[in-house]
């Protein structure tokens, strides 16, 4: 009989009435054919794989990552409610020993969602991991966290919330953005002065095939993660590096989304974006479950899965190993390239032009940050849509010191109320949100 | 007339109704080494007198499968196994004699690799040398498309007597429980044809000419001859019985627990509004999860017999029966023990009951009459937290759409009702506890007879349409149909319940007992290259378990009788 080595929970939550329209990708077709086979294997009834039920996040749990523009409820759909509460449930039940591990298998996705929310992008409104890391973070006493994103596209709003934070390491491996949405995700892309180094961006040539993401994966990722010594490691698993998904154009498979999952040995795995529904996901989202339950999967593979086809050229494996070097020298030199940018300045700003694909919205971001060697620094955000709406967000960081704290509080009081149409304060040490509509 | 059969572990209880109601009933023991003459002494007990032309209908539920499956007491069979990519299907092994041969179908329907038939006559070889007979043929997503299925079967005709076919047992997905449930069925085929061939032949002989309908574990029933197909459906029909014969005693609006406490075991089912809830996917028995439809039950190894022992200053009850209470002259201390010091009974002997009790209340320094009362009440709380444990399980199913999500309602138990032969000494504690009231049922120590007499036939079928591929498909059914883009869901839900009614009647329904209901009904629309490629449409609809057309007179004489 079958038996997972690892009490592995699930939940599957494919929103079969939920579309961003009829034809787009994102849309209630995507997870049938998975759950298909999913029902067809019997995945249920191994024994040590759990199927846990749906949960829902609160407006609050949202607050704590977002400043949803006008508020929570514009941006959200009941489907996103549910696809973020059934994340944040697999993650309370691996923090709380229900199960060791767990696989979020559900729609609508979130990676491309930053901290401020006017629209959605990339098909996501919000950041489903970041809600739930920040749930954990609350509640349950987890702070050093890893998220490794190995969706197609680089993960730019789980890279945008955790920019400042020197306790979340990011790290995308993702097909090269001079070639695809969102066109982000090059090694410069670092972190923020306080943080620098605890992001990492590796961008891939097309056609990287299994041999290309294992080594990233060996030769990056696990020496990174190994230094790192994270609380927990959260795995964005989108499978859109898939050599069959017809909006990229990479080529990994079944049995590379596998063995990857082996070698990472993610706590928590967030199904991100993946579009071949008939020809991949089916095959790597098994191949991902019983990866990560320690059960044989060998036999995981696609109809016309064969390797020699999808070898990837001698030329893109030396591409590879030179981002690698790369982005593990800006790795071993993060606390010096710190320092640096700390150098002499008492705040830093950024000027963020962000377009949200999905609904057509243009952003400007005026962003400061407080420099700091104890925290994440106080965060200020000054942004406006081509919609005529214009917000003042302040964050102050769950391990805020107190010159952050005050610095944050301060910029809350004193934002000219005549600019904006509203002021929010993400006070993260108190727990709290707080908003004035001027 | 109707008789109503249903075989337990100890007694088998026998029941004769008309239409004024219950005209008797008996109690013959159980002989679990001849199961046949416990069936045919019972039936002719209850039928004395009676001109056989009198007797329309006949139920009978037996534990003949089930025991042969638990004892491992079945013929060697062979098993055929076309698997996909996927999980190995080497971990689905279910004995010695089972092979894997290659071939290929995917989640569509689609062919992948064709069937390896230079593979599949070294295993015909094989398994005819090992001097088998009975063969069972599985794929992977047969029940969307059962070709592969179909083409070993042609293959092995003429080499074996039988060959069950995986698509046969259900139109549902899971490729795993599909092994085991046709491995089942080829396994329990002789035993199971054997004895019913007996009994009707029996029957004849007597002047009986009415088709024997058996009892499944969905708590609905299907004539003998549709069973040659599906015995595996026969298992675990006891507890089945026990929740349809409380159904009538439940009110159209209410969610009630019923439990049929017995000697040994105490079964727990549920029923809303009248229905009884089923188990999502098929019933597990001896470690073989399978596709077979069940009610929802579950029981558990507490009964009036179970012995009661004090561990580390703890009361504990069963799950083991030493044998009968000390009251009858058994080994150890039971709940039947305290139940007869505490008067609640007055059968058996008292002195001897409340020896055994005075042991256990010595280890915990308390009186016998508190010791009892504590067994008492112990035994209730148990059986309580065991049914609540059933009601959580149903509540956390999970929800794959925003709609389920907010219809998600829980089940919230407002009745209990209890049967079983100790069911009345039991009701009071039972209601003091859990608060919610509690009711015997009339009758109580038959109720699961006249479950099994009143339970009407019922089926499932399970259809699937890809206007893609212009297919419209129920293999269970032996129904492939071309359809072209137009076709609607409202088309599939329509030809699905006329496959239902025409299935049903096959296996036994009287017309006025076709209700029917759609369990599942969704489209989605199949969008290739930006562009609508089709539809996906897939249906199941059921009969309903429930009772026949005319039980209600019965039942309300019978509470009438009761005075309830
Ligand atoms: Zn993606
Ligand atoms: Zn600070």
């Amino acid at each position: 009989m079958l038996r997972a080595k690892r009490k592995t929970g699930l939940i599957f939550f494919p929103a079969f009435d939920w579309a961003i329209d009829p034809t787009h990708p994102e849309r209630e077709e995507r997870l049938l054919y998975t759950q298909d086979q999913a029902m067809e294997e019997g995945l249920f009834d191994i024994e040590g794989l759990v199927e846990f039920k749906s949960d829902l996040v609160s407006e609050k749990d949202v607050r704590r990552v977002h400043f949803c523009v006008p508020d929570v409820a514009s941006v959200m759909t009941e489907s996103h409610f549910i696809s973020a509460g059934s994340a944040k449930r697999m993650g309370v039940a691996v923090v709380t020993g229900e199960v060791e591990k767990g696989f979020a298998i559900v729609r609508p996705p979130g990676h491309h969602a930053k901290r401020v929310v006017h629209g959605a992008r990339g098909f996501c409104n919000v950041n489903i991991e970041a809600i739930m890391i920040e749930y954990l973070r609350t509640f349950h006493g987890i702070r050093r966290v890893a998220i490794v994103d190995t969706d197609c596209h680089h993960g730019d709003g789980s890279q945008d919330i955790y920019w400042h934070d020197p306790d979340t390491l990011f790290i995308s491996m993702h097909q090269d953005g001079r070639t695809l949405y969102p066109g982000s995700g090059f090694p410069e892309e670092m972190g923020g002065p306080n943080a620098a180094g605890r992001t990492l961006n590796i961008p891939l040539p097309p056609g990287t095939s299994e041999e290309g993401f294992l080594y990233v994966l060996e030769n990056v990722v696990l020496p990174v993660l190994d230094e790192f010594k994270p609380d927990i490691i959260i795995n964005s698993a989108g499978q859109d590096n898939h050599y069959t998904d017809p909006l990229t154009d990479m080529n990994f498979s079944a049995q590379g989304y596998a063995r990857l999952t082996e070698l990472l040995k993610p706590d928590i795995a967030v199904l991100e974006g993946g579009y071949s529904i008939e020809g991949a996901l089916p095959y790597v989202n098994i191949g991902i479950v019983l990866a990560m339950a320690g059960i044989d999967y060998s036999k995981v593979r696609e109809p016309d899965y064969d390797p020699e086809s999808i070898r990837q050229s001698e030329d893109i494996s030396r591409r590879i190993r030179q981002v690698c070097d790369e982005v593990t020298d800006i790795w071993q030199r993060r606390y010096d390239i710190t320092r640096e940018r700390q150098e002499g300045k008492e705040y830093e700003e950024r000027v963020n032009r962000i377009f949200y694909d999905t609904d057509g919205i243009y952003e400007t971001q005026h962003e400061t940050v407080r420099i700091c060697r104890e925290c994440a620094g106080a965060l200020r955000i000054d942004s406006s849509s081509d919609r005529g709406n214009r917000i003042m967000a302040v964050h102050i960081p769950k391990n805020a010191c107190e010159q952050c704290k005050t610095a944050g509080f301060r910029w809350y009081e004193q934002a000219e109320p005549s600019l904006y149409r509203k002021i929010y304060l993400q006070n993260r040490p108190d727990d709290e949100f707080v908003e004035k509509v001027p | 007339m109707i008789i109503g059969l249903d075989v337990g572990g100890t007694h088998t209880d026998v029941v004769l109704l008309d239409k004024d109601g219950l005209v008797r009933d008996i109690k013959v023991t159980t002989d679990e080494a001849d199961l046949f003459h416990t069936v045919l002494s019972g039936i002719e007990q209850i039928s004395r007198h009676i001109k056989p032309r009198a007797i329309e209908r006949i139920v009978l539920s037996t534990t003949l499968t089930t025991n042969a499956i638990v004892q491992g007491n079945m013929p060697d069979i062979g098993m055929i196994v076309l698997s996909g990519p996927g999980i190995d299907p080497e971990a689905f092994r279910t004995h010695e004699h089972y092979y894997v041969v290659g071939g290929a179908i995917d989640h569509r329907g689609r062919e992948i690799t064709p069937v390896d038939f230079d593979c599949l006559k070294h295993v015909t070889k094989k398994l005819k040398d090992s001097g088998i007979r009975h063969v069972g043929v599985v794929g992977k997503f047969s029940a969307r498309n059962p070709i592969h299925e179909q083409k070993v079967r042609d293959a092995l005709k003429r080499s074996f007597r039988r060959v069950f076919l995986g698509h046969w047992v259900s139109g549902s997905l899971n490729f795993p429980r599909r092994i085991a449930t046709t491995f089942l069925n080829a396994s329990v085929y002789s035993t199971h044809k054997k004895f019913f061939k007996a009994v009707r032949a029996t029957l004849e002989d007597r002047g009986l000419h009415i088709p024997i309908h058996i009892l499944k574990a969905d708590g609905g029933t299907m004539i003998f001859d549709a069973s040659i197909k599906h015995p595996g459906q026969t298992i675990l029909s006891g507890p089945a019985a026990s929740v349809m014969g409380a159904i009538p005693f439940s009110d159209k609006t209410e969610e009630a627990i019923v439990l049929d406490i017995g000697g040994t075991t105490t079964d727990i089912g549920i029923i809303i509004n009248q229905g009884p809830v089923l188990e999502p996917v098929g019933i597990e028995l001896a470690g073989y999860k399978t596709l077979i439809r069940a009610l929802k039950t579950y029981s558990v190894g507490l009964g009036g017999d179970s012995a009661v022992k004090v561990v580390d200053g703890r009361l504990e009850i069963g799950p083991e029966r030493m044998g009968p209470a000390m009251a009858f002259g058994g080994p150890a201390p039971t709940t039947t023990d305290a139940l007869r010091v505490l008067g609640k009974i007055n059968d058996g002997d008292l002195e001897k009951a409340a020896t055994g009790i005075k042991g256990l209340a010595e280890h915990l320094g308390i009186s016998v009459t508190e010791m009892a009362s504590q067994v008492y009440s112990t035994f209730c709380s148990e059986v309580l937290r065991y049914a609540q444990m059933l009601v959580d399980n149903i509540n956390s199913k999970p929800f794959y759409t925003v709609r389920e999500y907010w219809e998600g309602y829980t089940i919230k138990p407002n009745r209990i009702l209890v049967l079983g032969g100790p069911a009345k000494s039991f009701a009071d504690e039972l209601q003091r506890i859990s608060k919610i009231p509690t009711t015997v049922v009339p009758k109580w120590g038959v109720a699961n007879a006249i479950g099994a007499a009143f339970a009407r036939t019922t089926c499932e079928v399970t259809l699937f349409a890809d206007t893609q591929r212009g297919i419209l498909t129920a293999p269970e059914e032996d129904f492939f149909e071309r359809i072209d883009s137009s076709f609607s869901r409202e088309d599939a839900e329509r030809k699905t319940l006329k496959l239902l009614k025409r299935k049903a009647l096959g296996r036994g329904a009287s017309r006025h007992d076709l209700e029917t209901e759609i369990l599942e009904s969704s489209q989605f629309n199949m969008v290739r290259g930006f562009s609508a490629a089709g539809r996906n449409i897939r249906i199941k609809a059921q009969v309903k378990p429930g009772l026949i057309h005319g039980y209600e007179v019965i039942s309300r004489r019978l509470m009438d009788e009761t005075g309830l």
